[in-house]
C-alpha cells in the first residue's frame, strides 16, 4: 500500500477542483440573475 | 453523472489490478490521463466556437467558445496538478520540463490568458471577435501537445491507450470508463457554464438599456 496517500491526495485534488468549478459558475449565474431582475425593475420604474 | 463518476472511482480503486513496476500510484493515471484527453476535447469545442463566430457573426458560437475555454483549463489543471503527485513515486522529480508537460503548461497559459483577454475588452461584438481570433491561433498548441509523446523522446510515459499491447483489458476497460464520465462531466460543466453566458449577454444589454433611459 505504499504511495496510497498520493493517489488519495491526487483524485481529493482532481475532484475538489471540479467541484470547486461547479460551485464557482452557480454562484456566479445566480449573481448575474439578480442583477437581470435588478436591472429589469429600475427600467420598469424609470418608464 | 453521479453514478458514472462513482462507478469510474470505484473501478480505479477496487477493480483495476495493481500494475507491477509503479505499483498502487499507477490509479492515478486514471484520472490524469482522461482528464488529458478531456481537456484537448473541451479545447477543440472552443476551437469549433471561435471559428463558428468568425464565419456566422453570431453570439451563441461566442459564448460556446469562451465556456468551453474555461472547463478546458479546469480539466488542464487537474493534469497539471495529478501529474507531478504521479510524478513524484515514479520519477523522484515533481516536475520535468520534456516535451508533453512543457507544452501542457503553456497550453494553460495560454487558455488562462484567452480569459484574461476577455476581461479587458468590454464592447461584446468586439470581445467575441478578438477573442476568436486568438482563440484560433492559440488553439495550435493543441496538436502539438497530442503529438509531442509520439513526435519527440520524453520523460513522460509514452502511449499506452491506442496502442496494441500498452494496457491489460481489465485497466483498459477501467479507463474507458473514467473517460466517459469525464466526458460527460466536461458537456455538463460546459452547459452550465453557456448557460452564465446567456444570463451575462442579458444583462449587459438590459444594462446598456437601463443607461440609455
Amino acid at each position: 500500500m505504499k504511495n496510497l496517500g498520493s493517489v488519495m491526495v491526487a483524485y481529493m485534488i482532481g475532484w475538489g477542483v471540479f467541484f470547486v468549478y461547479l460551485v464557482s459558475v452557480a454562484r456566479r449565474t445566480a449573481e448575474l440573475r439578480k442583477d437581470v431582475e435588478r436591472l429589469k425593475k429600475s427600467i420598469t420604474q424609470g418608464k | 453523472m453521479v453514478l458514472l463518476v462513482g462507478a469510474s472511482a470505484y473501478g480505479a480503486f477496487f477493480v483495476a489490478p495493481n500494475e507491477l513496476t509503479m505499483g498502487i500510484v499507477q490509479r492515478i493515471f486514471y484520472l490524469h490521463a482522461p482528464c488529458g484527453m478531456t481537456a484537448l476535447a473541451a479545447f477543440i469545442v472552443c476551437f469549433v466556437g471561435n471559428l463558428g463566430f468568425l464565419f456566422k457573426r453570431e453570439a451563441k458560437w461566442d459564448w460556446l467558445g469562451v465556456s468551453a475555454a474555461e472547463v478546458g483549463l479546469a480539466f488542464c489543471t487537474v493534469v497539471l496538478l495529478t501529474g507531478p503527485i504521479w510524478a513524484k513515486p515514479a520519477w523522484g522529480v515533481y516536475w520535468a520540463w520534456d516535451a508533453r508537460l512543457t507544452s501542457t503548461l503553456v497550453l494553460w497559459l495560454l487558455y488562462l490568458s484567452y480569459l484574461i483577454l476577455r476581461t479587458m475588452v468590454e464592447d461584446p461584438d468586439r470581445r467575441a471577435l478578438i477573442s476568436a481570433f486568438y482563440g484560433v491561433f492559440i488553439f495550435l498548441d493543441v496538436p502539438l501537445v497530442y503529438g509531442s509523446i509520439w513526435w519527440w523522446r520524453t520523460q513522460h510515459p509514452q502511449p499506452v491507450v491506442f496502442t496494441s499491447g500498452g494496457l491489460n483489458p481489465e485497466m483498459r476497460k477501467i479507463f474507458y470508463l473514467s473517460w466517459l464520465s469525464l466526458t460527460a462531466l466536461m458537456a455538463l460543466l460546459i452547459r452550465q457554464r453557456y448557460e452564465l453566458e446567456e444570463v451575462r449577454a442579458e444583462a449587459e444589454m438590459l444594462a446598456r438599456e437601463a443607461e440609455a433611459a
